[in-house]
């Protein structure tokens, strides 16, 4: 076992740190900035800015090809570049879902024109994309979406509902899985499409987040025309294509999110328990001891995939730790140094509230994280049938077609 | 980054499980259980000639020369076999503390035997209730004769030395060495009846003495605190296998119990607990090998990994299992007594927590 770089990622990683120091401030000693109001217009400034600086300096994208702007460099440079950002400011937050899920999943399917076009803006984060997946009748079950595409000519005619869509309301274009079939059984009657997110009939709305920030959105299609041109995997495949961009959400692991527990162990150090430090106090330690447990075992599961991906391997559903295990530790954090603090923590205020409300802010923010992009128990499945072997869950829709399936009032 | 264990020791790891499925089978687990033998004795020999006992043991002083990560991959496997051998407490521990603390002459003394399994060693440490700390030490040696009762001692009643950890005369503690003929000994009953456990009682033992003070005892526990996180591993992966296993076969409610939520949903927390256990305690290996500064923080966070995969997976592995996990007859209990042998053993959980907060305030701080 060894923890070095070979010459190559250790010159790449060198290349890396170059190009931050040169153009990001690093984390060290800076003051976290708190996004409790999701993206403003100066948010989305900053991320455009900063994507075009990366694309332009070939650091977006490191593993695509050539031809898109990409290095076809293998998946551990992309973890060693993650790596190295992580230590240093940047803006987050317009396009992981675009970069991550829609233009991977247009790169396995869309026509070269189509990728001539669209890849180049949205490496340079000159176009933003969003994913209508969830609706309301299909979330964790999103093979129960209804949103429908009936065939006018070379055109689809697009009626129905998104929701929880993130970043809608900043996108230019969109992938989107749709109902082409009611009468066969769920998986069987999708179709997968892109589409321009200005398309006369789409209405964006954004949603009142529980944070208080309005990052997601319902949208609602009313007779919106999509050419069959754009339509990626055949028709009725539009499963197995929903599967590629939900393949590429588990390769983008998670990395944990403030506080962590170098937070809880400064607060505690800090705060006073009994007239002491807390972080002296008996059970404030024991919890310490087992959130750091757990965040050097992801971190170390994490180099364990990255030995497995420099050999070549494709890593599976055992990913799903990261996720279901990141989640409930920042939520868990977040609550425990809300509890040492007492009443003072139920202020919200960067400059009265320790640790510029980091805490505050998780806990307003982390229930999401056990949601999105597959629950917790949804995590959980995919690990004792995916991992473990265990039989699929019993299904009370399957094989029916789809417009005989039993539905609730919700 | 290589973080994974090379193609050499993966093989030795095979051939280690695919030995002790033979060798040591349950049957021959319950002979101790069930008081038949204090220790598998035959198997012990072999895991001997075979080279197990001394993988980490420098060739000069008749080891394997396997190194850590070696010793590491076989702790494991003893772990998923609840093997009934005094493989900890002779290479874990004495062999470590003669290794890191003894003189060249004592090294050439003990470690040959205790490489090919001849002489059992043990790790005089607890007397009674309490943590490993200098406070719980009142043995005493004066005069190089050793005063003091010494348990629970894992492997007590059948090793041949021990490493004891007593006080000298100027009431420092650290490590002495005692050739436990002549010793009065008495075994104990214990929760877990695989492994033998004894009361030393010594009343002017002739013993010497190893080198450090308190650093030493620690050193020699951080360092097992991470064998013994890979037996709990190895423990903890038996468990999870035996429960899905079960879970696939057993039906209520026409279909396997292994399609009801509440049953795939513990499986999978045992699965992460298993993770996230075994990625520190390959930290851990690393460290091991590298003798790395941060090996103290890494042996307690593999530590605190482990006990808490292993007692979570033994522990849900009978609840799988409904009434039957609850018999003498099927072999949950084999790894729920091990789980907490293990998780006593070298200081229980509450202990190594408050160490890895130590350590990482210190660490902090620097
Ligand atoms: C912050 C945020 C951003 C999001 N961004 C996007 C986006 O950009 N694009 C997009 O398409 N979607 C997005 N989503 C939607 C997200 O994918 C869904 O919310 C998620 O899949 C859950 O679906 P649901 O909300 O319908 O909940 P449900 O599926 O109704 O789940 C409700 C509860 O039932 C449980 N449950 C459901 N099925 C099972 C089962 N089989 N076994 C056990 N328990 C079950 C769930 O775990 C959950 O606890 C976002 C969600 C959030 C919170």
């Amino acid at each position: 076992m060894d923890f070095n770089d070979t010459p190559e990622e250790a010159a790449f990683r060198a290349e890396v740190r170059g190009f931050l120091s040169a153009h990001a401030q690093p984390k060290a000693g800076v003051r976290p900035i708190l996004r409790q109001g999701g993206l403003d217009a100066d948010g989305v400034a900053r991320c455009k800015k900063w994507q075009a600086t990366k694309a332009d300096a070939g650091f977006a994208g490191l593993t695509w090809p050539k031809r898109f702007g990409g290095r076809e460099a293998s998946p551990i440079l992309q973890v060693i570049y993650n790596q190295e950002e992580d230590d240093f400011v940047v803006p987050r937050g317009l396009y992981e879902i675009g970069l991550g899920m829609c233009i991977p999943t247009m790169m396995a399917y869309a026509a070269d024109e189509h990728l001539d076009r669209y890849v180049r803006p949205a490496l340079r984060g000159e176009e933003v994309w969003c994913q209508l997946f969830s609706e309301p009748a299909g979330g964790s079950d999103l093979a129960a979406l209804r949103t429908r595409a009936e065939r006018d000519g070379g055109d689809w005619i697009i009626n129905g509902q998104k929701i929880w869509t993130s970043g809608a309301h900043l996108s230019d274009f969109g992938i989107i899985v749709v109902r082409t079939d009611p009468n066969v059984p769920k998986h069987e009657g999708l179709t997968f499409f892109f589409l321009d997110m200005k398309s006369p009939g789409i209405d964006v709305r954004p949603i009142h987040q529980m944070s208080g920030a309005r990052h997601f959105n319902e949208v609602f299609f009313t007779d919106v025309r999509v050419p069959d041109s754009q339509r990626l995997g055949a028709v009725g495949q539009g499963w197995r294509v929903s599967l590629t961009t939900l393949m590429t959400e588990r390769l983008a692991v998670g990395d944990a999110q403030r506080p962590e527990v170098d937070d809880l162990v400064a607060l505690s150090r800090r705060l006073r328990i009994d007239g002491k430090p807390a972080v002296q106090n008996a059970a404030v330690r024991e919890r310490i001891a087992e959130w750091h447990a757990r965040s050097q075992g992801l971190k170390f599961t994490r180099f364990r995939t990255m030995t497995a991906l420099s050999k070549g391997e494709t890593p599976g559903p055992e990913n799903s730790i990261h996720k279901l295990v990141n989640a409930s530790k920042q939520q868990d954090i977040a609550s425990y140094g809300l509890d040492l603090m007492g009443a003072g923590g139920l202020v919200v205020d960067d400059d009265l509230t320790e640790a510029y409300a980091m805490f505050q802010s998780a806990l307003l923010t982390s229930p999401s994280m056990r949601i999105a992009g597959g629950s917790d128990e949804i995590l959980r499945n995919i690990i004792a049938e995916r991992v473990l072997g265990l039989p699929p869950d019993i299904r009370a829709d399957k094989g029916i077609p789809f417009n005989q399936v039993p539905t609730g009032r919700r | 980054m290589n973080f994974d264990f090379s193609d050499d020791l993966k093989q030795l790891r095979d051939q280690a499980r695919r030995f002790l499925s033979e060798q040591c089978t349950p049957a021959v687990v319950r002979r101790s259980l069930d008081g038949q033998e204090v220790f598998a004795a035959d198997l012990w020999r072999e895991i001997g000639g075979m080279g197990w006992i001394g993988a980490a043991i420098p060739e000069s002083y008749g080891g394997a020369g396997l190194g850590y990560e070696g010793l590491c991959v076989l702790a494991e496997e003893i772990g998923r076999a609840v093997a009934p051998v005094p493989f900890g407490s002779t290479a874990y521990l004495a062999a470590e503390a003669i290794l890191t603390a003894g003189s060249d002459a004592q090294r050439r003394e003990w470690l040959p035997k205790l490489a090919d399994g001849s002489v059992i060693g043990c790790f005089a440490l607890w007397e009674g209730n309490g943590n490993p700390e200098p406070v719980a030490i009142h043995a005493r040696c004066v005069g190089g004769l050793l005063k003091g009762s010494k348990w629970p001692v894992a492997d007590g009643g059948i090793a041949g030395v021990a490493v004891i950890v007593a006080r000298d005369e100027s009431g420092q503690p650290g490590l002495f060495l005692a050739d436990l003929a002549g010793v009065r000994r008495r075994d104990l009953r214990t929760l877990d009846p695989t492994r033998n456990h004894a009361r030393l009682d010594f009343d002017a033992t002739p013993v010497e003495k190893l080198g450090g003070g308190w650093g030493a005892v620690q050193r020699v526990l951080d360092r097992a605190a991470i064998l013994f996180a890979f037996e709990q591993v190895g423990g903890a992966e038996a468990c999870l296998t035996m429960a899905r296993d079960y879970a696939l076969d057993r039906y209520a409610f026409g279909r396997p119990i292994g399609s009801f939520q509440a049953i795939k949903h513990k499986l999978a927390d045992m699965y992460v607990a298993l993770e996230l256990a075994r990625s520190n305690a390959y930290y851990g290996a690393w460290a091991l090998g590298a003798d790395a500064t941060d090996l103290p923080l890494a042996a307690a966070t593999a530590r605190v990994s482990a006990t808490e995969a292993f007692e979570l997976a033994s522990k849900e592995n009978i609840q799988t299992h409904g009434g039957i996990g609850f018999t003498w007859a099927v072999d949950c209990h084999l790894f729920y007594r091990r789980s907490k042998q293990l998780a006593l053993g070298i200081g229980s959980a509450p202990f190594w927590k408050h160490r890895l907060v130590d350590l990482l305030e210190t660490r902090n701080a620097a």
